[in-house]
Parts: C-alpha cells; sequence; structure tokens
C-alpha cells in the first residue's frame, strides 16, 4: 500500500506542476497584457508608468524568471494583489471566502453520499420495476436540468409564492447578532436549503445512475451464483458480498465529481449571493481582476488535487488488494 | 440505424425533439411569429396570452420569437463546440493510443491536469481574457472538454493496434496515417457518435450557464441563458420570463441525452437492452 501510496503521489506532484504550468500558460497566452486594463480606462497612464508597473509586477523579465517567481510566491501563498480598488492581497480574498464554499460542497456531497447509493442499490434489486422506471426518468431529468434554472423555480416557489426560505446570502442581514447560537444556527440552516440542495441535484443524479449499473454488473457475477448456490440468504449475499464490491468504484467516483461540484459553485453562488469564491471568481471576471482570476483558479484546481488524493486513500484502505499490498 | 433508432423507444422522442428543434433553428424567420428584436412599449411584461403564447419581456418582445431564435444560438454552440471538441480529442486520443510511450504519457498527463480544473473555472479564466461571444464560447467550451473523447479513442487505439487487420497493413508498408484514420478509426466512430451527441447537451448547459451569468452570448442576441438572466430580475413579477426558456433548455439538453442513451444502446453490444 505504501508503494501504490508513493507512487500516487508522485503523480499528483506531477499534476499539480502541470496545473501550474498551464495556469501560467493561460495569463501569458491572453492577448494584450494584465495591466491594459488599468491602463484602458486610465487618461492619466502615461508609458512611464506604465514602465514602472511592469517593473513592480515583474512583467519586464523573461518568462522563466516570471514563472519561477511565481511559483515562489505560490508556496508562501503570495499570489499578488487584487487590481480591485482595496489592492488587498489575493490569498486574504480567497481565505476568508473558502470555508462558506467548502462547508456548501462538504454538505452536498453528504447530500449526494446519502440519496444517491439507496436509491441506486434499490434500482438496482428491482430492475425493471415501477420505482426503477421512475427513478430512471428523475435522472434523465436531473443530467438535463440546467442548476440555475432549478434555483430560479426554487426562488419561484420557496422564496416569493410561499415564503417560507430565504434566498439570498448565508445569514439574515437584520437581526441577525441579536441571534443565540441555536438562532443563528438555525439561521444559516435556512439560508444553505436551497443552495446545498441545487447544488447536490445534479450530482445526486450521475451517482445513482452509476450506483445502479455497477450493483446490476457486480450481481451478474459468478461470485454471486456462488453465494446464492451456497444457500446463504438473499439479505447477506446482497449486502455482504455484492453491495461491497459495488462501493469500491463509488469512492473513485466521488473524487472525480469535485471539480464538477466546486465549478457549481460559480453558479449557485452568484444567484443566492453566497460569498463563496464561486461568487469571488464571477465578481473578478466580471472586473477583469486577474490576479483574482488566476489565484482562484489556482487555488480551486489544488483543492480538486487534494480531493483527488483523499479519493485515492480511501481507496486504498477500502479495497484488500491495495491495503495487503499486491499491486 | 435510423430505423432502429425510431424503434427504440427513448431514442425516437430523443430523435424526434431533436428534429423539430433543428427545424424551428433553420426555419426561425419563418414560423418565429413576431421579430424577436421588436421591442413593444407597449406591451411590456405581459402575460402568456393567445398574441403572445409565452408572454412578452421587459422591452415588450415577444418571448416565443426569441425562444425560436434562441434556438439557434444554443444547437451553433453545441454542434459546433463538440465538433472542436471531437477532433482534439480524436487526435490526441489516437496519437497517444498508437504511438505509445512517450507520446502517450505526455497525452495523458496533459489529460489528467485538464480533468483537475473544475471546467466552469477555467472556462471563466479564459473568457476574462476575451471578448464575450458565440465564436469565443464555442472555442472555450470546445477546448475545455475533449479529455472524455480523448480517452476512450486512445483506450480503443490500445486494444486495436496489436489486432491481425493493423500487423498487416503495417507489414503491407502502410504509413502511420493511413493506419490511423483509415484502418483503426473507424472501428471507434460508434462511441465517439455517442459521445458527440452526448457533448451536444452538455456543452449547451454549459452555454446557457455562462450567458445566464452575463460572460456568454450578449443581449440583445436572444440566448435561453440570457432571456433566465431577465427571468431573475423579474422574477416576482414574471414568472413566464424565467419558466420558459429554462423549459426550452431542459427539453433540448434531455433530447439529445435520450437519443445519445439509445445511440449507445444500438451500438454497444454489452448495453443491448434485454
Amino acid at each position: 500500500m505504501i508503494r501504490w501510496l508513493a507512487k500516487r503521489l508522485l503523480e499528483l506532484i506531477l499534476t499539480f506542476w502541470g496545473i501550474t504550468l498551464l495556469s501560467f500558460i493561460i495569463i501569458h497566452l491572453a492577448p494584450g497584457e494584465p495591466l491594459s486594463p488599468m491602463a484602458d480606462f486610465n487618461p492619466k497612464f502615461t508609458p512611464e508608468m506604465r514602465e514602472r508597473l511592469r517593473a513592480q509586477y515583474g512583467l519586464d523579465k523573461p518568462l522563466h524568471v516570471q514563472y519561477w517567481n511565481w511559483l515562489k510566491g505560490l508556496a508562501s501563498f503570495d499570489l499578488g494583489r487584487s487590481f480591485a480598488p482595496d489592492r488587498r492581497p489575493v490569498w486574504e480574498k480567497i481565505k476568508e471566502r473558502l470555508p462558506v464554499t467548502l462547508l456548501i460542497n462538504a454538505l452536498s456531497m453528504l447530500i449526494i453520499f446519502v440519496v444517491a447509493i439507496p436509491l441506486g442499490v434499490l434500482s438496482a434489486l428491482k430492475e425493471g420495476s415501477l420505482f426503477d422506471r421512475i427513478t430512471t426518468v428523475l435522472v434523465f431529468i436531473g443530467y438535463a436540468m440546467p442548476g440555475f434554472w432549478l434555483a430560479l423555480l426554487l426562488m419561484l416557489l420557496f422564496g416569493i409564492k410561499w415564503a417560507i426560505l430565504p434566498i439570498s446570502g448565508i445569514h439574515s442581514l437584520m437581526g441577525y447578532e441579536e441571534l443565540s447560537f441555536f438562532g443563528k444556527v438555525l439561521d444559516w440552516a435556512k439560508h444553505l436549503v436551497l443552495p446545498v440542495f441545487v447544488s447536490a441535484f445534479g450530482g445526486l443524479a450521475g451517482l445513482s445512475r452509476f450506483m445502479r449499473s455497477t450493483m446490476i454488473e457486480v450481481l451478474r457475477q459468478d461470485f454471486i451464483t456462488t453465494a446464492r448456490a451456497k444457500g446463504l440468504p438473499e439479505r447477506v449475499v446482497i449486502y455482504k458480498h455484492a453491495l461491497r464490491n459495488a462501493l469500491l468504484p463509488v469512492i473513485t467516483i466521488l473524487g472525480l465529481s469535485v471539480p464538477g461540484l466546486v465549478g457549481g459553485s460559480v453558479i449557485f453562488e452568484s444567484i443566492f449571493s453566497i460569498p463563496g469564491v464561486g461568487q469571488l471568481m464571477w465578481q473578478a471576471v466580471m472586473a477583469r481582476d486577474y490576479p483574482v482570476i488566476m489565484g482562484n483558479l489556482v487555488i480551486v484546481s489544488i483543492l480538486t488535487l487534494l480531493g483527488n488524493l483523499l479519493a485515492d486513500i480511501c481507496y486504498a484502505l477500502a479495497d484488500p488488494r491495495i491495503r495487503l499490498g499486491k499491486n | 440505424m435510423f430505423k432502429n433508432i425510431l424503434r427504440h423507444p427513448l431514442g425516437a422522442v430523443g430523435l424526434i425533439v431533436v428534429g423539430l428543434l433543428v427545424l424551428a433553428a433553420f426555419l426561425a424567420p419563418l414560423i418565429a411569429p413576431y421579430n424577436p428584436y421588436a421591442i413593444d412599449v407597449k406591451h411590456v411584461l405581459e402575460a402568456p396570452s393567445l398574441a403572445h403564447p409565452c408572454g412578452t419581456d421587459l422591452l415588450g418582445r415577444d418571448v416565443l420569437s426569441r425562444l425560436i431564435y434562441g434556438a439557434r444560438v444554443s444547437l451553433e454552440v453545441g454542434i459546433i463546440a463538440v465538433g472542436i471538441s471531437i477532433v482534439i480529442g480524436v487526435l490526441l486520443g489516437a496519437l497517444a493510443g498508437y504511438f505509445g510511450g512517450l507520446i502517450d504519457s505526455l497525452i495523458s498527463r496533459l489529460i489528467d491536469i485538464m480533468l483537475c480544473f473544475p471546467t466552469i473555472f477555467l472556462i471563466l479564466a479564459v473568457i476574462a481574457y476575451l471578448e464575450p461571444s458565440i465564436v469565443n464560447i464555442m472555442i472555450v467550451i470546445g477546448l475545455t472538454s475533449w479529455m472524455g473523447v480523448a480517452r476512450f479513442v486512445r483506450a480503443e487505439f490500445l486494444s486495436l493496434k496489436e489486432r491481425e487487420f493493423v500487423l498487416a497493413e503495417k507489414a503491407l508498408g502502410a504509413s502511420a496515417s493511413r493506419i490511423i484514420f483509415l484502418h483503426i478509426l473507424p472501428n471507434a466512430l460508434p462511441p465517439i457518435l455517442v459521445s458527440a451527441t452526448l457533448g451536444v447537451g452538455s456543452a449547451i448547459l454549459i452555454e446557457s450557464a455562462l450567458s445566464f451569468l452575463g460572460l456568454g452570448v450578449q443581449p440583445p442576441t436572444p440566448s435561453w441563458g440570457n432571456m433566465l438572466t431577465e427571468g431573475k430580475e423579474t422574477l416576482e413579477i414574471a414568472w413566464w420570463l424565467s419558466v420558459f426558456p429554462g423549459l426550452a433548455i431542459l427539453i433540448t439538453v434531455l433530447a439529445f441525452n435520450l437519443l445519445g442513451e439509445a445511440l449507445q444502446d444500438l451500438t454497444d453490444p454489452r448495453r443491448r437492452p434485454r
């Protein structure tokens, strides 16, 4: 297992290096240069000022030197300063917004896990039944549903028509400070219901479909026939022999679904006005705040990479073939 | 093939809906009841009625006509973006699978790296440097969605390149490009077709999300995504502005997905319905 993990870790480091290189290339292949948005809208921007700023941002150095400096900065979380009027360090801006995004993504991951797996397993066990057909239809709709439209519909129903849930922000603006601890938690929970649901919805469809097909595949295998032939009770065959094997690939899928989930943050955070990294990314793109855009891109992909690593470790622990060291 | 799809119940539904959409997009000027750009200040924000089956928007424009013209944008973006991603995916996948070795390691690594970027973040980062326009959206979506195709084309080439018919061609002195494009690639066409069909659906979803965020197709050009932006602003007074464009996206994507699934059932022997 140690050898397997070491190999994965090495691949991960290579991938990480590739992410930084590709991000850097994206910055520098772009037409114009990062300073032009400041220059284009500022009539007082003289050529001398441009040169001074170029030197200040290190843009006058050769590309490989710039890349190296940028990497060094990244190692100490120095991602430069925002172009926004506040000129705050990019990492500070991202750091204060990460917890909200991580919380929502973790919650929706949990919901996906808890709902999709039983749904997929039941569908597989009752293949072709009415229940299976209904879930299949729901899954197809789930695949095709634009997340932002689902959000709008939910806002229309729960926020406006029935007016039972708040539709914007992460906590109430009025009277939030006076609430007791539980009152605050409840207030947060109310605000989180719709965003978490929207965020989980797409993944729900994908994972339950995947769970269904893996379970069906496992149930057709010889060792299941053997287990049944031995006269084991059906319950044991299904939950001990089949389910355990069908759950293994789910771990990998959960790891692979991290980028999609995190990417969704941009959409639901801007719709529900949630102050997370997704909203920051959207605002930065609208304002052409390049240091924030690049910082966001790198940090989010590093998080994805860590998510994959976590999934790999879980996989290694769960799969006896790897845990016991037989490659 | 065509007949078989029509016999597949879900595939038939998908094919018919896609066909109707393509027809509507082509014939938009003929079938749209109004000019989609015509502002009519006397009929602002009217609820659906016989004259305006899907209501009118903030500027009094007919929503149904804008939806029909929106189909043009969505289909264009979906199909061209997928075309780009298929070309890149097939080329890189074929190179990696056929030549193996260093080329394969490099391309496989590139795929892993690309898969680590949350797609929306990557697209937004690139869009930030370009002007948001229909052409740029197509290119960016194409450039960020080729990895799946590359993966299975690579796998297909790995398994086919040692087969007798390929070895025989090699022995006869056929060039690498001849073997790749004339002998191996045709075998990989069915899964490519499936993935292209499913890809159109997801490209349309991405385009509409970008347009909704104000970073895709720009008004006044109607796209289902940017119509929903207006729908959000008027959510409390005009439900039809947020319901119909979303429904159009849902139905279109669903149709492409059903068609893709049907093609997969028909071409993949392991998935033949029993």
